[in-house]
């Protein structure tokens, strides 16, 4: 069993893998865990904070088996968490297409993908509950795309070699989010469940050790308010909008998960970010976000850019269209490189792919940022209709953003951050570091590892929520059975209100120069520039120091107009930059330290002759948990060593 | 390459549920037709911020079209002149140089003002908590094909379910009705076996739940669908109409 390299206060705290072999070890502990009997469950109160697949999933789920549950959300209502916006679909180990699939093949392809990153138990039980995820969703009426007998289709993904995801058109995420609300809706109408919407979790209050509520606020009303409960569940998300410009939705965040770490729980691995490799590339200074074209048009898309540097120039300068470029001159680099995984390399690979090209003089766009995804073979194999049939509002999307037909040009494609491997550090049974406080979804780290494989995001945000956290959860809150309800006047509530009510005060006052977002925007390009695809010591080390003048500017010059007991959507935005100021920092040490390449972590000092990353498995193959030391201080680091007992460690090898 | 344009924006301001609000105009020059409509708000904004004035509120979030969340009423119409988007997805190329665009928040009565642009849409919250659902709970169901659905079917129930919830088919409606949005999710879970077992009660409590929130009722005047950033049909209405006599009947 792992444990933490270094001890804390003399408590070891370990992982709490369970014995047994692999695939028996979540069959081993559901069958020794405690349980709660239904008398005593509508004792206890959970706190689930976020309604995205893993918030909604989960507060339905304990809210069915009869615990209190009060369930926040930060928009207006639970449908539009960012889960929404996931396209291409969600994988499970069903085989139903008889193409060799097996829950062992997809907990080694995810091991895998993760870049050997990830622990073993976690992903077996990931890829093993995978399959009831399907079932679930089907018997909520998710309307799956169907063959024309009657059962369900399958397409293929990324880093995969066998068709296992499942998809609604290009909405799978939509449809896997609307059945979560659906279910979660079914509860508070029982009663079970209690919706705070447009409530902003800002602070997790602890007493005698253990998680016991929560500090959010009213963002109507701007009131500072008090939640208890006999358990707190984070599924907020993750932090990739620390680089300003992301795919995530304007209002995620990592304040929740930066919270929890200023409170005592470890961040781990805080340097895996994803960069995705299909977005339409930034176009303007005004940009706000950049929109992700589904990872499932590399399936029937060539992602190419010419062979010759003065075609790239023709085109960059607008003198040659990429139509006008015969065959002969592409060069389809990801074939040439990956023959046997082609255009559906993992993400990680694909997107250093296209960084390589760019940065060697052949982008296609004006800025020399951007490749092609070229439908024409597609449709000349399949025909416009077959194409439009998969595809057909993805290409309406594109061509609503950029003006440009995609049936008839290329599309042009370019990476950018996407979704945080990182997170806050959580055991076998998605607990942190701090009793009674869980981590689920994207804002845990414990599933991907370095890299995650596309459709993975939602079969675990669905797999914590549903099949994992309602059963580990009873086996802390068994011995919570005689806690009677904690009243929000005990001094732990009224400090950390305090302490929130004195940090907006602090900011308000400021009446700098600075809008929020051109500093948040500063703070983006300086996370792109040093912490982004190419990491080196040395630009990260630039990186940090930069990091440290962005948060004095912060901190004395930043201006929030209006009032702090009103909808103040500004003092929302700052509330949320100060902490990813500390997450950028973080992140930035954990790169320095990991003195390795894997997955979506490339230090270009490790690298092979070919431009592939270069694991240090002897010195690296751990966890890194950080653990804040207060304002000001160097936070500390302790390792989970990750013990590969089951699975050879290799290099990735997508060319053959 | 980059082309751009002058334009003023007429906005309601309100600042709060009880305030009176009003219409305020402001000048923007050299917006860039690439950039989006929210995009342009966000310069609008900046702008506002630098001369030390409260920005306009107004809801967005995912910014691709899909979570719901952005709700602007622009020159008379929810999500604006451009057919079957969402406001973010909306771009400024088509705006003419020089033009006065009015931006208003969603109108109606069962959506309340919050401040400036943003509004109040938990009574539809209120409707699919009334019934919007399959009553299973979490595990114990059946194998996801064990029962066989007819891909047309299927088909039709994703393009009913592809509703994002964000209120424009009520604010487009003269009579205040959330039909469209009711008839999306009762016609989705009608078409498949899963959803068919409660198909008449969820009928009958989902609109009822529409009427005691206030909402109008259904003409079929046909401008919730024509104003939908989903294309959701009007069919959808005719399939709902039908599950609730053949309800009531069963009454």
């Amino acid at each position: 069993m792992a444990k933490i390299e270094e001890l804390l206060n003399g408590d070891i705290i370990t992982a709490k893998i369970p014995e047994g072999p692999l695939a028996e070890k979540w069959t081993n502990y559901k069958a020794h865990q405690k349980l709660v009997n239904p008398a005593n469950k509508r004792r206890l109160d959970v706190i689930v904070v976020g309604t995205g697949l893993a918030g909604a999933s989960a507060a339905a789920s304990l809210g069915e088996m009869g615990f209190n549950v009060l369930n926040f959300c930060i928009q207006d209502s639970p449908r539009r968490a960012h889960s929404i916006a996931a396209q291409g679909g969600v994988n499970a180990a069903k085989n139903y297409q008889n193409d060799g699939d097996s829950v062992y093949r997809l907990f080694y392809d995810t091991i895998k993908g993760g870049d050997y990153r990830a622990r073993e138990a976690n992903v077996y039980r990931l890829a093993e509950v995978s399959n009831a995820i399907i079932d679930q969703c089907v018997a909520q009426g998710v309307p799956f795309a169907r063959e024309y007998g009657g059962l369900l289709d399958n397409r293929s993904f990324g880093g995969a070699q066998v068709s296992r995801t499942f998809y609604a058109k290009g909405q799978t995420g939509q449809q896997l989010l609307l059945g979560a609300y659906s279910a979660l809706s079914r509860q508070v109408q029982k009663g079970s469940v209690k919706l705070y919407t447009r409530y902003e979790m800002l602070d997790v209050v602890i007493i005698d050790g253990r998680a016991r509520g929560i500090i959010a606020r009213n963002l109507v009303t701007g009131a500072v308010e008090r939640f208890a409960a006999h358990a707190v569940v984070i599924g907020t998300g993750g932090y990739g909008n620390a680089f300003f410009l992301s795919t995530n939705a304007m209002a995620s965040n990592g304040s929740a998960a930066l919270q929890c770490y200023k409170k005592g729980a470890w961040f781990a691995n805080p340097c895996f970010a994803q960069i995705h490799p299909t977005c339409i590339p930034v176009h303007g200074t005004f940009q706000s976000k950049l929109t992700l074209m589904s990872e499932s048009l590399r399936n029937d898309g060539r992602i190419w850019v010419p062979k010759k540097k003065e075609d790239a120039e023709a085109i960059r300068a607008g003198k040659k269209k990429p139509t006008e470029i015969p065959d002969e001159d592409r060069d389809f680099y990801l074939e040439r490189r990956y023959p046997a995984f082609g255009n559906l390399v993992p993400r990680d690979v694909a997107s250093r792919a296209a960084k390589e090209r760019c940065d060697a003089g052949f982008g296609v766009n004006p800025t020399g940022l951007a490749v092609y995804l070229d439908f024409k073979y597609a449709i000349e194999r399949l025909g416009r209709d077959a194409v439009e049939a998969r595809y057909g509002n993805l290409f309406q999307m594109y061509e609503k953003i950029v003006d440009d037909n995609p049936y008839e040009t290329p599309m042009m494609i370019f990476p950018a951050i996407h979704y945080t491997m990182g997170g806050i550090w959580v055991d076998y049974e998605l607990q942190t570091s701090i009793p009674g406080l869980f981590a689920i979804g994207e804002a845990n780290f414990s599933d991907h590892g370095a890299n995650r494989l596309g459709a993975s995001a939602l079969m675990q945000g669905l797999a914590d929520g549903y099949f994992v956290l309602p059963y580990t959860i009873q086996n802390y809150l068994s011995d919570q059975i005689q806690v009677p309800r904690f009243s929000t006047d005990a001094p732990e509530f009224v400090a950390a209100e305090k302490e929130i009510n004195d940090k907006i005060d602090r900011l308000m006052k400021i009446q700098g120069k600075r809008s929020v977002d051109s500093i948040h925007r500063e703070l983006g390009l300086v996370m792109w520039d040093f912490v982004g695809m190419g990491r080196t010591a040395e630009g990260l080390k630039t990186g940090l120091a930069r990091i440290q003048e962005i948060r004095k500017v912060f901190w004395s010059d930043v201006f929030i107009p209006g009032n702090k007991n009103d909808f103040n959507v500004e003092l929302e935005k700052a509330l949320r930059l100060a902490d990813f100021i500390e997450i950028g920092e973080l992140m930035a040490r954990d790169a320095l330290n990991r003195e390795e390449s894997c997955g979506g972590h490339f230090r270009e000092e490790f690298q092979t002759p070919e431009g592939e990353a270069l694991r240090q498995d002897d010195k690296f193959s751990y966890v890194s948990c950080w653990e804040f030391q207060g304002e000001g201080k160097e936070p500390k680091m302790y390792k989970e060593p990750l013990d590969y007992e089951f699975v050879v460690r290799q290099t990735r090898n997508y060319k053959a | 390459m980059e082309k751009t344009i002058n334009i003023k924006v007429k906005v309601w301001r309100q600042a709060g549920p009880k305030a009176k609000g009003a219409f305020v105009t402001y000048d923007l020059k050299n917006i860039s037709t690439d950039s989006s409509f929210l995009e342009m708000l966000d310069v609008l904004n900046e702008q506002l911020v630098a001369n030390r004035q409260e920005p306009i509120a107004f809801d967005h979030d995912c910014r691709e079209g899909i979570c719901g969340m952005c709700s602007l009423y622009i020159n008379g119409h929810p999500h604006g002149p451009d057919s079957a988007v969402t406001t973010c997805q909306l771009h400024m190329r088509k705006f003419k140089d020089g033009e006065t665009i009015t931006v208003e928040p969603w109108r109606s009565h069962a959506f309340p003002v919050i401040k400036d642009l943003v509004v109040d849409r938990r009574a539809y919250d209120k409707i699919m908590q009334a019934g919007g659902y399959v009553s299973v709970n979490t595990g114990g169901v059946p194998d996801a094909n064990a029962i066989p659905i007819s891909k047309v079917a299927a088909d039709e129930a994703m393009d009913a379910a592809s509703c994002i919830g964000c209120g424009a088919c009520a604010a487009a409606c003269k009579n205040g009705s959330a039909m469209l949005f009711v008839a999306a999710k009762v016609s989705q879970l009608a078409l498949l076996p899963q959803g068919k077992v409660e198909a008449a009660r969820r009928a009958k409590a989902m609109l009822g739940k529409m009427d005691e929130l206030g909402f109008g009722n259904c003409t079929n005047t046909g401008a919730c669908a024509a104003e939908c950033p989903k294309s959701v049909s009007l069919a959808h209405i005719a399939r709902l109409n039908r599950e609730f006599i053949c309800a009531k009947l069963g009454d």
